[in-house]
């Protein structure tokens, strides 16, 4: 019995003390983090509305979309965040769009795990700039194999067709939900 | 448990002897995850040595305190601990390192070197001793996880720490910078490593024959030849 309560006390003395460090250290870090993701989200919604100088979050549970306005608080569009799955993970991307939704600006990847060297190149310019100027009406389709013929049609990668179908189908189940909102009078 | 060993040596033994890597084969699940590049592995083995340092000294610390049937649970407490607070620390002060070890980070609180060094030594030697301990593992953890990244960085994206050293005519074996680079990189390592002592094994044992063999013994082994 006393080697039992002995156990007991032992764990929950380091049980207590562990737990009294984390919460100092999570008090500390804590706002650094916040801050960080918050730069980081920053950076990624000017880099695709480069006329953006600032912002403000749209507010909705269904889609992360943020509109962006120009030095002179004119709105020049949005900047919308849709995920969805890959060939073997979860993409991330940021679309900037403009103001009725019908044109992409420009995408940029955030977080991708595609295959090094072949569904990684979405993430690279050729295929990135595909999408400059796109038009988004009805949806965005992808060709393989040929040249697009249409102004919302993008080429597959050749060895990433996988990665790249997944590019064009995260953003417009994100276009889908963003014009849901604009019905709505939200955006 | 042993006779006592000099400070010197507790420290160099991790940088070989007990490597952690090519000698104990501890702690595999991140060297081969995550050295896809030198800084990777860099960050991870500065990360890991940390937690490994400060664990190993207070589990020695407490060694007296903690009941033999609970040690397990309370030097998992322990490590859990320190690696939430490297976590937090690189989450808050290297984002983007912290980004590229992903899941590994908060994972070095089941890395089998720190639990295994902290059962097979930190439990029965001094602080300081451990301290030491812990610091040539970490050490050698580091050199390995260096090498290996750097191996797989060079190969697999031609560039090391980032700054392009094979040229461009050099075409990136893929192969490097996925799973399967990681286990022929730390085969080939460990089989190098292997061959390396097998060969001062046998010189050793040789020499070791040369000495005892006294000069009339030779003759008599000559004459029973003849």
């Amino acid at each position: 019995m006393k080697k039992v309560i002995h156990m007991i006390a032992t764990l929950t003395i380091i049980g207590v003390i562990a737990g009294g460090l984390l919460s100092e250290v999570n008090n500390w870090a804590n706002p650094l983090i916040v801050a960080n993701q918050k730069a980081e989200t920053e950076r990624a919604i000017f880099l695709v509305q480069p006329a953006g100088k600032s912002y403000e979050a749209v507010k909705s549970n269904e889609i992360e979309i943020y509109k962006v306005f120009d030095e002179n608080k004119n709105p020049v569009g949005y900047s919308m965040v849709s995920s969805g799955n890959g060939f073997q993970g979860k993409i991330k991307i940021m679309t900037g769009l403009s103001n009725d939704l019908s044109k992409i600006e420009m995408i940029e990847i955030l977080e991708q795990v595609e295959t090094p060297g072949l569904g990684t190149k979405v993430t690279e310019e050729p295929f990135k700039d595909q999408f400059k100027g796109l038009l988004t009406t009805p949806q965005i389709n992808w060709v393989k194999g040929k040249a697009p013929e249409h102004d919302n049609e993008i080429q597959t990668i050749t060895g990433a067709t996988i990665s790249s179908k997944s590019v064009v189908a995260i953003i417009n189940s994100g276009l889908e939900k963003a014009r849901a909102l604009k019905d709505k009078g939200a955006l | 448990m042993k006779g006592k060993k000099s400070l010197g040596y507790e420290y160099l033994k991790g940088l070989w002897e007990i490597n952690p890597i090519f000698k104990q084969v501890l702690g595999m699940c991140p060297t081969l995850a995550v050295t896809v590049s030198v800084m990777n592995g860099l960050a991870m083995a500065l990360a890991t040595t940390f937690v490994l340092v400060f664990s190993s000294l207070l589990i020695s610390s407490i060694r007296k305190l903690i009941p033999n049937q609970v040690r397990i649970a309370a030097f998992i407490v322990v490590i859990a601990t320190f690696v939430t607070i490297a976590d937090l620390v690189m989450k808050a002060k290297f984002p983007e390192l912290s980004k590229a070890l992903g899941p590994f980070v908060p994972l070095i609180v089941v890395n089998c070197i720190i639990l295994g060094r902290a059962e097979a030594f930190a439990s029965k030697n001094s602080p300081f001793r451990s301290f030491l301990d812990a610091l040539g593992n970490g050490t050698g953890f580091l050199i390995a996880l260096v090498i290996m990244g750097g191996i797989r960085e060079m190969l697999g994206s031609r560039t090391l720490l980032g700054y392009q050293v094979l040229p461009n005519g050099f075409e990136p074996w893929l192969i490097m910078i996925l799973p399967a680079g990681a286990f022929l990189t730390l085969g080939l390592l460990m089989g190098l490593a292997n061959f390396y002592v097998d060969k001062k094994k046998k010189s050793a044992q040789q020499e070791l024959i040369q000495k005892y063999r006294k000069p009339e013994n030779t003759i008599e082994v000559k004459g029973q030849e003849a």
